[in-house]
């Protein structure tokens, strides 16, 4: 018994257009429950993949118990004591509780399959989580919460060395996340050693002995938790881009135009489960920035704005006419644009080519008899190409064959295409190179400029300052606070985001 | 500790009771409006005449369970009747006979399932050509019907045992046999319960260490084999070979399985169920034969009326059970 | 990510046709002899031409529909019940009728036509609103058209084989204009329609992305409700022209054996053709290209002479060998050879 668990040293992983991950460390100590923690794209879920056996390392070691291991595939790392639950929780939703646990190696009688037997085991391995459920029940018939609760159980019994938790309180409440650091707390008794991968400031200082930072696919640093304050962890959380083309105008603090000006003027809009009430005013030329971590409700405000998800109270004026919009149809012919942060989901269309994607959400606001031909198409799509630096050999280039960096760019494109009014952009960076991050900071200031309003959501905190003249705070599914004009600072957005919460029931 | 009730029907296996039913309603209907339905002749007739699509449905089932379908089913009947047809005309040993045609089925689902899995090509279209294959080895065979004149199956009709004033024929037993096989192994073998874990999630099957690709081919495999078994004693009824006998089996088989409560997208189904929807589409063929006014015509009209009011009904339910989701 | 040029996906199957009829050039005489006899044109081409039509018709429909990612297995149904319609029109909906030829009777032609085109459109609405607004499987949707639809038919027709003859109406499926099959401009006049619907109007972009990726073009605030109800609805009412043209061909309807299985082969063309299964980017010329394959061969087994049983087999063997030239193994194949050849010659990928 001794030395470290896991050690992972000089681990490298590279993408066709991006490195996800640059010479990173990573060590877990037996019997801790250590943190993992980084903003998006930061890396941590690519180094877990690799950990796993997802994605196979370019460069660097993995030594567990002692051993360099190189897993080739999620099986083999469970094989080799790595057990991981994720977030979407892995199991069968349409299969029993005690099957879950069992599958693959169900005990077998006379007659086949023992139900019996393998639902009283299923009792007793849940006994000792203190978990009392029925265990015939079909799994998909319980909360998420107590999903999770089974997954751990059945990577638990495949006497695993390591436990891996990808962000499990992402859809807990309060209690269930108490029930789960219980369990946590007992299986650190027990010797088993955790990794938390999550994104919860006050959880990580909860539950967690020792934490690793990642940003921007580096490794920042690993603390012991009593050490550090959470204004320490903001910081190294959003920490200092490698960016250094600081000779960039700082209009960020240009003068807010009047509240006669106004384009969107929300007032109590929110929706159960999803965003609590709140208040958000954008002006023509404004560039307002939505500040928080991950989880805030930075998106959750950008999908009701623009009809995603339909808003349960509240009112929504446009250019001072008060407004219904329940679909992005609605929104767009509102002269709104909303440029999503998950852009396999909502944005990429796969199967057409980068022109297609580009001129849709514009085809969609022409309507049904004005077609935009080819040559339009070409003529509009080669002029994003053009602004945007997209780096892709034509026009009629499958999109699916685009670096991701460059998919973003078509994204935004297609929104920039229908020249909005007001143009919500929600990390529209992500996965670009520092260069061309620049360039799209620099549009999104000229559009401003231009009389355009922007809302602009990033975890990227140096963009949001520097674009931005004004500056919402979220905590936790509430603005919190507003900064304006001089007041924007890196500095004072980080306090604002670390200030204690006030607990709300 | 969970708590027994007296009926415990949980919420999943509504569907099933709700076939369950609708079966027994249509058996009092038939029952009210007809003076001799309440036989036990009727009842039996009622398995032997449906016995060649009830045991078609059981390698259907595991097929849809699995998140797949199978379209050479009724071609793969047909050309397994021609089989036995022409072997025994030719003079081969029964036993000889049998095997080959067996063997003809289940290979033929193993090398789709192969295909499916191999070149990840569509399900829909293996099958299909599948089918094409099959039925056009049939008429290879022959063009023409080929009679079956050995006592072994002459006289099979013969074969039972008398219940009441019907008879449990050997089709009956067959397709009973079937049902208890079929249930057997998709309650009480790993086998079966890997098949449920495919057609839920991928996956996750996968990340849980099951034997996926294994599975998928040998759900192909099986139906094959029990189309085979139904081709096989198809040729009890018919006494012969015939290259267009069996169309459109395999959407009756599909028809069987949906009314039961499998559903399309994997991971749901039961034996029992099927069974059932076999029966259903068997009474409405019944109750039209008895009425002697409706022409045959109206079973496919209703059969799809009341697909499609199970599939509504499935839609509630499975709608239903994902939004009520918070337990404890 | 490969460069250079991508093999378009319908170079295979237009290989495969090639094939064909090249074999057809060596072996067959006078395959692609051409003659002019009774004021039109005759051949074994222009027989091809002639009876892929009404294939030909359901297949282009067929092609927008999997485009969206769905499947519609009721068409060979909907034919039925379209041309039972229109026998039953042309006797006035009477159907205690003889069946003794030479007793003619001329319903208005525009009636003939319209009704079982209308009831064609309704159908295919139906189809619609199932898969779009309650949000049905396709399969599961149109399965239940396919067989409730079939039991329609033969209740409209009392299963009997309507014959008649009717001289307007017997042109649709056997006259000749500008010496070409009529059932073929009708088809002709079927790929326009859709063209001009896809091309002119952005249907055809909308289309390509419901397939590709709904939730995005949900989102980028396309309607996709009315694009599936479209596809659905184009799909019944080419159904419906196909049963016209079959009905006029075979001066009859067979309710119970018209359009059996041809969705199948109306599918199987479209994949042929190139269009994926998933849905996506579509190809109307792959699928003209995969209905003549089929047609092609078919009639080749009959001029060679080859007994009519094998061209079931004939057919099977084509549609895996084709699968397996496009599946994704074989580019996976094929592109670790490239890669090896490009490794070896050095050049940068």
């Amino acid at each position: 018994m001794g030395g470290k668990l896991l050690e992972v040293h000089n681990v490298y992983k590279v993408f066709p257009g991006v490195t996800a991950l640059a010479d990173v460390d990573f060590a877990l100590e037996r019997g801790e429950i250590h943190g993992l923690m980084g903003e998006n794209g930061a890396g941590k879920s690519t180094l877990i993949k690799v950990i796993t056996g997802v994605y196979q390392k370019d460069a660097g070691t993995i030594v567990l118990d002692g051993q360099e291991i190189h897993p080739t595939s999620p099986l083999h790392a469970e094989a080799l004591g790595i057990s991981t639950v994720y977030q979407e929780v892995n199991l069968l939703t349409n299969l029993s509780v005690a099957e879950n646990l069992a599958i693959g190696r169900q005990p077998t009688g006379t007659v086949g399959i023992d139900w019996k037997t393998m639902n009283r085991r299923a009792v007793g391995i849940l006994e000792k989580f203190d978990i009392d459920i029925d265990v015939t029940e079909l799994l998909g018939n319980y909360s998420i919460a107590i999903q999770q609760m089974v997954a751990i159980a059945r990577a638990l019994e495949l006497e695993s060395k390591l436990l891996i938790l990808d962000e499990p309180t992402s859809s807990l409440n309060a209690d269930e996340v108490e029930k789960l650091f219980k369990q946590m707390r007992r299986l650190k008794e027990q010797g088993h050693s955790i990794i938390f991968v999550t994104h919860f400031l006050d959880q990580v200082f909860e539950i967690t002995d020792r934490i690793t930072v990642l940003r921007n696919g580096k490794y920042v640093g690993e603390y012991a938790t009593p050490s550090m304050t959470k204004l320490d962890l903001v910081s190294k959380l959003m920490g200092k881009s490698l960016d250094d083309l600081k000779n960039f105008d700082s209009i960020s603090n240009h003068v807010e135009i009047g509240d006669d000006a106004n384009l969107i003027d929300v007032k109590g809009m929110e929706k159960t489960n999803y965003m609590n009430p709140f208040d958000l005013k954008v002006s023509k030329g404004d560039i307002v920035g939505l500040a928080g971590l991950l989880g805030s409700g930075r998106t959750e405000i950008t999908n009701l704005l623009f009809g995603t998800q339909k808003p349960e109270g509240g009112e929504l004026h446009i250019k001072g006419k008060r407004v219904n919009i329940n679909s992005p149809r609605k929104a767009i012919a509102h002269h709104l644009a909303l440029s999503p942060e998950d852009r396999k989901q909502e944005g990429i269309i796969s199967g057409l080519s980068v022109r297609e994607n580009i001129v849709l959400a514009q085809q969609v606001k022409n309507g049904w008899l004005h077609n935009i031909n080819v040559r339009k198409q070409t003529e509009l799509a080669e002029k994003y190409i053009g602004m945007l630096s997209i780096k892709t050999s034509g026009v009629n280039q499958p999109i699916e064959t685009l670096s991701g960096g460059n998919q973003q760019k078509v994204i935004l494109a297609r929104w920039l295409a229908t020249n909005p009014e007001l143009l919500i952009v929600d990390e529209p960076t992500r996965g670009i190179d520092v260069g061309a991050k620049m360039e799209i900071q620099r549009l999104l200031v000229e559009l401003s400029k231009q009389g355009m309003g922007i809302v602009f959501v990033s975890s990227e905190i140096e963009e949001v300052v520097r674009c931005s003249n004004r500056v919402y705070i979220l905590q936790n599914r509430n603005i919190v606070g507003e900064l304006r004009g001089e007041e924007i600072s890196e500095q004072e957005i980080m306090v604002r985001i670390a200030a204690k919460e006030d607990r709300k029931a | 500790m969970s708590r027994k009730r007296l009926f415990q029907i949980s919420r999943r296996d509504m569907p099933l009771v709700a076939t369950f039913i609708v079966f027994l309603l249509l058996y009092a209907f038939g029952g009210f409006s007809y003076r001799n339905f309440m036989t036990p002749r009727v009842f039996f007739n009622l398995l032997t005449d449906n016995a060649v699509l009830g045991i078609t449905a059981v390698g259907m089932t595991f097929v849809i369970i699995s998140g797949g379908i199978d379209l050479s089913v009724g071609a793969v009947i047909s050309t397994t009747a021609m089989i036995v047809a022409v072997l025994t005309q030719a003079g081969m040993n029964n036993v000889f006979v049998i095997a080959i045609a067996l063997l003809f089925g289940t290979t033929l689902g193993f090398l789709m399932g192969g295909m499916i899995q191999y070149f990840k090509t569509p399900p829909f279209i293996v099958t299909l050509a599948g089918m094409f294959f099959a039925r056009g080895l049939g008429y290879v065979l022959s063009l023409g019907s080929v009679p079956i004149t050995h006592p072994f199956y002459t006289n099979a009709s013969s074969i039972g045992i008398k219940i009441g004033n019907g008879k449990l024929s050997m089709p009956a037993m067959a397709l009973l046999a079937m049902i208890l096989i079929g249930w057997f192994i998709s309650r009480r073998t790993r086998f079966g319960r890997n098949v449920f874990a495919v057609g839920g999630n991928e996956q996750s099957a996968i990340l849980m260490g099951l034997p996926v690709t294994q599975t998928k081919i040998a759900v192909y495999t099986f139906s094959g084999f029990c189309s085979a078994v139904a081709g096989f004693i198809y040729t009890f009824y018919t006494l012969s070979g015939y290259g267009l006998a069996a169309m459109g089996l395999e959407m009756e088989a599909i028809a069987s399985a949906v009314i039961g409560g499998t559903l399309m997208t994997g991971g749901y189904g039961t034996i029992l169920g099927t069974l059932l929807g076999t029966l259903i589409q068997g009474l409405i063929k019944s109750i039209i034969a008895f009425n002697g006014q409706f022409s045959v015509f109206w079973i496919k009209l209703f059969t799809g009326g009341m697909l499609l009011g199970f599939i509504l009904l499935q839609k509630i339910f499975v709608y239903g059970t994902k939004s009520r989701r918070r337990k404890r | 990510m490969k460069k250079g040029r991508q093999i378009p996906r319908i170079a295979w199957p237009l290989f495969a046709l090639g094939l064909i009829l090249f074999f057809n050039l060596v072996f067959t005489d006078s395959f692609f002899a051409i003659t002019i006899k009774d004021g039109h044109l005759f051949g074994s081409l222009i027989d091809i031409l002639r009876r892929s039509a009404p294939t030909l018709i359901m297949a282009v429909a067929m092609t927008y529909v999997i485009a969206t990612g769905g499947i519609d297995i009721s068409v060979g149904s909907v034919l039925a019940i379209s041309g039972s319609i229109a026998s039953l029109v042309v006797w006035g909906g009477n159907t205690q009728y003889l069946t003794s030829a030479g007793s003619q009777y001329y319903a208005p032609m525009l009636s003939i036509i319209l009704i079982p085109l209308v009831a064609s459109i309704l159908l295919g609405a139906f189809n619609g609103v199932m898969v779009s607004f309650i949000g049905l499987q396709p399969f599961i949707a149109t399965l239940i058209l396919m067989t409730a639809g079939r039991g329609l038919a033969q209740l409209l027709t009392g299963g009997k084989v309507l014959n008649f003859r009717h001289a307007g109406f017997e042109f649709v499926g056997r006259g000749y204009l500008f010496g070409l099959p009529f059932p073929f401009l009708l088809a002709l006049g079927v790929i326009v329609l859709g063209t001009v619907i896809t091309r002119l109007t952005p249907m055809g972009l909308y289309i390509q992305a419901v397939g590709g990726n709904r939730s995005a073009s949900n989102f980028s605030g396309v309607n996709t409700r009315l694009v599936l109800l479209f596809v659905y609805i184009f799909s019944g009412f080419a159904a419906g022209l196909s049963g016209l043209v079959m009905t006029s061909d075979i001066t009859g309807a067979d309710a119970g054996f018209m359009g059996l299985y041809m969705e199948l082969d109306a599918i199987l063309a479209v994949v042929i053709g190139g269009t994926p299964m998933e849905g996506g980017k579509y190809n109307v010329g792959g699928t003209v290209v995969g209905v003549l394959i089929i047609q092609t061969l078919t009639t080749t087994i009959l001029t060679k002479g080859i007994p009519t049983e094998y061209t079931l087999l004939v057919k099977a063997i084509v549609v895996v060998v084709v699968l397996i030239i496009q599946s994704n193994k074989m580019r996976e194949v094929m592109g670790k050879r490239q890669g090896k050849m490009i490794a070896k010659g050095g050049a940068a990928v």
